[in-house]
């Protein structure tokens, strides 16, 4: 599908990094070479040819470690790759298979490496092991870069560019991070990737806006057309029209202007009007986000995920790992807290040999279960945490707890691992506090219960939400279910806060629900008086706390608490934000 | 010198690509020639894509034959990458 010039379209995909941006468009072309030529050769072309094909595999080798010197720090941990990579060329399954075919058969260098990569795909197709079936991606990639290198088709590098562009492409590989220029490059949309793939931490890292998972965006985008990026809410406008631009170039200066200048007192104590002190703290995933957290006047991280080290290696990360990177949080953030959440992750994103499929895996085994299930993975993990937490304030809270015995369980495991570190003289911070994640509606209705046994709830709304109206909202059918302002939410809530209130423990909210302005107020008039936010959404968080008193914010809550819907909730709140902040407009800004 | 010997793997993920690339980088600072075979498949232990199709998760028995005149130290130089693990945790 080609889209029509001069009619602007716009494409939706997922906000990876936040900023609006307005350039041309750069296609970066990974589609594979196309072979022309099979050809049959003569006796005395074959050392000719093979010649070549060694000319070309020598070439590659030299590509790879050009490439791996220029590895900037943040995606060191691709090294790996690339050294695989390096070792596929040289490998007899393919260099001398392919020598072997030219000679024996006597066909050209480029119809040797095709026939070597679809042997080498029929065997690994055989395997039953969908991690290591899956390598023959690395093996393409290989036989791609020679093939390249045969056509003398120099593969374009994000080093050459001209101009100022929006990288558009199917995705950014590691080699095209390792070449990332920042002067040349404005922003980046893909068709795969989510927020936590490598090309979104790298365009947070540098602070360019990117929209990602727009499926067939270079199907159809052109080279060289104009775009609008806005990596915030997700949007990609091709071939704007003047009223686009100009809406769109207000929005950027808008933003700017705006953040600017609520940045500007982000570091201020985030008190309502009547000096209530709510603690707003960072949902954080990378030790590299610490300054961040800083700069944008978070109190500490109120959820730091775990999931990436796992996600990103092909093994489990070493204990050494873990606790290098939760020491590094914890010590660039004292004296405020972090709080570690242990693995939040599905089986299926977990144990690279196991298969088994589940039918719902939102309900199945998962976080707390997963690690229960495999507690050697399990015990590493919180080794890792209990080490680091002599080098700050570290909290350490479970995931998706849906009744008492996962608590049990959990700190059994605890108490025993301290044993261990005890045993051997480690140090560590032995009255650690203890937390679960609510966000299983078991968990609210006998949030009393679990009170007991520990020393904070942290509610997460995203899953909670979606467990309690039984809504997927990736599910576009059904998502507009998915209602953070559903009566039965924020009674659930309240419940969880009158429990934590009753048993003396504290409470905290993180998920999206707590960075959306409309819902500061009825989170802080509810009784919360600590909330978790994403690092960008600090300062206007802060913001609006500070422009209310907690004796409207309370009112407001109690009025809410008597309406009968999501929507009645949502009219009153809109109401009630327009008279507190008006210059806030329909946007969020954030 | 031929030197036979046999295996379980213990380490949590197996032979994958990155403890195949272990092995690949070991034989490089030996010349005896590097075979390991599970159940009746055997293959060039220097080919990490070989040593891949295997399929070795933990808990598989593998038998190392090394041929050549170092062929006693690459065995005890192997032994030790994986018995450790192959510095897994």
């Amino acid at each position: 599908m080609v889209h029509k010039k001069n009619r602007p379209k716009t494409v939706y995909g997922i906000p990876a990094s936040p900023g609006i941006v307005i350039g041309k468009a750069h296609i970066i072309d990974r589609s594979k070479v196309k072979v022309m030529y099979h050809y049959l050769i003569s006796d005395d072309l074959v050392d000719h040819e093979v010649a070549r094909f060694r000319e070309a595999v020598k070439k590659a080798k030299e590509q790879l470690t050009t490439l791996k010197d220029r590895l900037p720090d943040y995606v060191k941990d691709h090294a790996f790759i690339l050294e695989s990579h390096r070792m596929i060329l040289e490998d007899s399954m393919v260099y001398d298979a392919t020598v072997k075919h030219i000679t024996e058969d006597k066909i050209n260098a480029e119809w040797a490496l095709k026939k070597t990569l679809l042997d080498i795909r029929s065997v690994f197709q055989e395997i039953d092991d969908e991690y290591i079936s899956n390598r023959i991606n690395d093996v393409e990639n290989v036989i791609e870069r020679i093939l390249r290198n045969l056509s003398g088709k120099q593969q374009e590098s994000l080093l050459d560019l001209k101009e100022r562009v929006i990288v558009v492409a199917h995705d950014i590989s590691p080699e095209d991070a390792a070449e990332i220029n920042t002067a040349k490059i404005m922003g980046f949309v893909t068709n795969v990737g989510a927020k936590t793939s490598h090309t979104a931490i790298i365009a947070q890292a540098l602070g360019l806006p990117a929209v990602m998972g727009l499926g067939n965006i270079t199907d159809i985008v052109e080279e060289g057309c104009l775009l609008i990026v806005d990596g915030n809410t997700g949007e990609v406008v091709i071939q704007p029209d003047d009223d686009a631009i100009i809406y769109y170039h207000e929005r950027q200066i808008q933003r700017e202007r705006y953040r600017s200048s609520i940045i500007r007192t982000s570091h201020l104590p985030a008190n309502t009007l009547d000096g209530q002190e709510i603690v707003v703290m960072a949902n954080a995933e990378f030790a590299d986000e610490t300054q961040a957290v800083r700069d944008n006047g978070g109190a500490g991280i109120g959820l730091y995920r775990t999931e990436f080290l796992y996600l990103k290696s092909n093994g489990f990360p070493s204990e050494e790992e873990l606790f290098n990177d939760y020491r590094q949080v914890a010590e660039t953030i004292a004296p405020d807290p972090v709080t570690i959440r242990t693995l939040d992750l599905g089986g299926d994103k977990f144990l690279s040999y196991s298969n088994k499929k589940e039918a719902n895996p939102a309900l199945g085994l998962r976080a707390i279960r997963l690690s229960l299930k495999n507690p050697q993975v399990f015990r590493v993990q919180i080794r890792a945490i209990l080490r680091a937490s002599a080098y700050g304030n570290i909290r350490i809270m479970f995931p998706m707890i849906s009744g008492l015995s996962e608590i049990q369980a959990a700190n059994r495991i605890l108490t025993e691992v301290k044993k261990d570190l005890d045993d051997t003289g480690m140090d560590y911070n032995r009255d650690i506090k203890v937390g679960i994640m609510i966000e299983i509606p078991s968990a609210v209705v006998i949030a009393d219960i679990l009170a007991h046994q520990i020393d904070f709830f942290n509610i997460g709304t995203n899953d909670l939400i979606q467990y309690a109206l039984a809504v997927d909202r990736t599910n576009e059918d059904v998502a507009y279910l998915y209602k953070p302002f559903h009566p039965a939410i924020l009674r659930m809530i309240s419940q969880v806060i009158t429990a934590a209130d009753n048993a003396g423990i504290e409470v905290s909210l993180c998920g999206a629900m707590a960075g959306e302005p409309c819902c500061v107020p009825i989170l802080v008039g509810g009784g919360m008086k600590k909330l978790s936010v994403n690092i960008q959404s600090i300062p206007l968080v802060k913001k609006i706390i500070r422009s209310i008193s907690l004796k409207d914010a309370q009112s407001c809550f109690k009025d809410i608490m008597k309406l009968t819907t999501a929507n009645q909730v949502e009219a009153y709140i809109k109401a009630f934000m327009k008279d507190l902040l008006p210059e806030l407009g329909e946007n969020a800004f954030l | 010198m031929e030197t036979i010997k046999r295996f379980t793997i213990n380490n949590e993920l197996g032979i994958h690509a990155r403890t195949a690339a272990m092995i690949v980088e070991l034989a490089k600072n030996f010349n005896s020639k590097l075979y390991i075979k599970k159940n009746d498949e055997e293959v060039d232990g220097r080919s990490i894509l070989s040593i891949l199709t295997l399929s070795c998760p933990r808990g598989s028995e593998i038998q190392v034959r090394i041929v050549g005149e170092d062929s006693k130290e690459f065995m005890d130089a192997l032994t030790e990458l994986i018995e450790n693990g192959f510095g897994e945790d």
